[in-house]
């Protein structure tokens, strides 16, 4: 087979055609908004959220409902548990977030795996980029599209209160409310994306890029564009893969990611960056 | 004089539930002063700069401010590692203008430019702000404050951790801002650096005084700021020399 077959391949089949296109709009997005979600150390409220919405998830799939309304549901609950458990005093937050989770999770996999329900609980957990429907597709672009503009809209806000929370806040601005306005849009993301690449997969596409480009990028819009860029890529990687070498297809694309952030991780940074930054910052 | 105010405490009391952290504030700074708050570690400089910010509402009393004053933190306490250029920190004061949905317009960056070149930073205004030196971080983050164009600015221990040389220079921008009207707020626990100012605010907890250097620079009342943390080394007729022991409890 020659390199041409090997690029066309893949195309030439809808299955692929769908999950390269599913990928690439959950990469452009995701990508570009790992910046944020790493920058404002939210990576673990963001795994979080990806396990403790299984339950809604799995009841979506045994209603037959869309994906996504089970995932928006799931990241509701599990984000209103997780609030009211870390307002008890006696456990700190990080180990009630911890008890809640574990707890939604179990409780999805129960109902994933009582007798007489269909066996999806592989694709709910690992993502089936193969399985994409067309509903799939017109959300993951509607997210292009919002989710876009929201980060355009934000995105100086968010600057400022990344850089300086206290100098934000004498700027006018509420740090608070640009925060949350980072975790609704986080949560959306979680909610569209976890149909594509599941509930344990999903954190890849939302963290792995920011952590590959954040040490050289010279702004935050250039760190974006390049997350984004390198999420699309790893993702069309990821389902080229699992076409030639029969892989899994999520687990594809989660593993090119990961390896993207290790590679991007362990890659020098310029000279000048580095002489200046002796710590290596 | 007889100005109206541009900072005023009455009776105000500072805290973050329970027993108030700092009390008894009853000052009046008019338009165009350079006041230095003075105390030991923890004994409430930033709790009044969270005050002042909005950050924080008094638990008893009044705290104003006329306008929305700037803050300029410790350097250490922004994000070094955010990839943010010394143009793109000086273009954030901006922001101040309430359209922050906007990208910033051609006016703003100007603005950001000439603030730089006011601090005498023009030449580093595309260096990445964690590769600048301590002194040339605080002088970014003042530009930022020029943008904001405050008539207020609160800058927190602002000569920690910066060579003599930036010191002076910032202590030489300190005075020309002080000129044109601003008033300042500066904090810090060097004795020495008290006097360059017109007032200074001795806090340790509460309000221990408030006057200018000649009057709360005494060694009364520094020793009620400072407790054991001072060492006085002469005092008699001249001025009161002092220094101050940072306990470290680590």
């Amino acid at each position: 087979m020659d390199v041409l077959d090997l690029l066309l391949d893949p195309l030439r089949s809808g299955i692929d055609r769908r999950a390269l296109a599913e990928v690439a709009l959950l990469g452009a997005v995701c990508g570009g908004l790992s910046f944020w979600v790493v920058g404002y150390r939210l990576a673990y409220p963001a795994e979080s959220l990806a396990h403790g919405l299984l339950p809604g998830l799995v009841l979506a799939s045994l209603a037959g409902a869309p994906l996504v309304l089970g995932a928006v549901a799931g990241v509701a609950v599990a984000a209103g548990l997780v609030a009211l458990a870390a307002r008890d005093e006696r456990i700190d937050a990080d180990a009630a977030t911890a008890v809640v989770v574990t707890g939604m999770f179990g409780l999805g996999a129960l109902l994933a795996l009582a007798p007489e329900t269909p066996a999806r609980l592989g694709e709910l957990l690992f993502g089936d980029p193969l399985g994409v429907t067309d509903a799939d597709l017109v959300a993951a672009g509607a997210l292009v599209v919002v989710g876009g503009l929201a980060l355009a809209v934000l995105h100086r806000p968010l600057a400022a209160t990344a850089f300086d929370p206290a100098g934000a806040r004498s700027l006018g601005l509420a740090p608070n409310r640009v925060e949350l306005a980072l975790l609704l849009l986080l949560a959306l993301a979680l909610s569209v994306a976890v149909t594509g690449l599941g509930s344990l997969l999903v954190l890849a596409v939302l963290v792995a890029p920011a952590v590959a480009v954040r040490r050289h990028a010279s702004s935050p819009a250039a760190a974006m564009a390049a997350g984004a860029g390198l999420a699309v890529a790893a993702g069309v990687t990821g389902i080229y893969a699992s076409h030639h070498l029969g892989s899994a297809a999520g687990a594809s694309v989660a593993l090119a990611l990961v390896l993207a952030a290790v590679v991007g991780t362990l890659w020098p940074r310029p000279a000048a960056a580095a002489r200046r930054s002796p710590a290596g910052g | 004089m007889t100005a109206a105010p541009v900072v005023l405490a009455s009776g105000a009391a500072l805290g973050y539930g329970g027993d108030p952290v700092l009390e008894d504030l009853d000052f009046a700074v008019p338009a165009g002063t350079s006041v230095c708050v003075l105390g030991p570690n923890g004994g409430g400089k930033t709790t009044l700069f969270a005050g002042l910010v909005g950050a924080l509402a008094p638990t008893a009393g009044e705290l104003e401010v006329q306008g929305r004053p700037a803050y300029v933190a410790q350097t250490d306490r922004t994000r070094l590692d955010f990839p943010v250029s010394a143009l793109d920190v000086a273009l954030m004061g901006s922001l101040a203008g309430g359209r922050w949905w906007l990208p910033a317009s051609r006016a703003d960056r100007r603005a950001a430019s000439l603030s730089l070149e006011r601090v005498g930073l023009e030449s580093e205004s595309g260096t990445r702000f964690g590769e600048l030196s301590g002194g040339q971080r605080q002088r970014v983050l003042i530009a930022r404050a020029l943008v904001q164009d405050a008539r207020v600015l609160l800058l927190d221990e602002p000569l920690g951790g910066v060579d003599p040389a930036s010191a002076e220079g910032i202590e030489g921008l300190f005075s020309a801002l002080r000129d044109e009207g601003r008033t300042l707020l500066v904090s810090t626990h060097d004795v020495q650096s008290a006097r360059a100012f017109d007032v200074v605010l001795c806090l340790n907890r509460r309000q221990v005084a408030f006057g200018p250097p000649d009057e709360a620079l005494g060694r009364d009342i520094l020793e009620a700021t400072y407790g054991s943390e001072i060492v006085v080394l002469d005092g008699g007729d001249g001025p009161v020399r002092a220094v101050t022991v940072q306990h470290h409890e680590h």
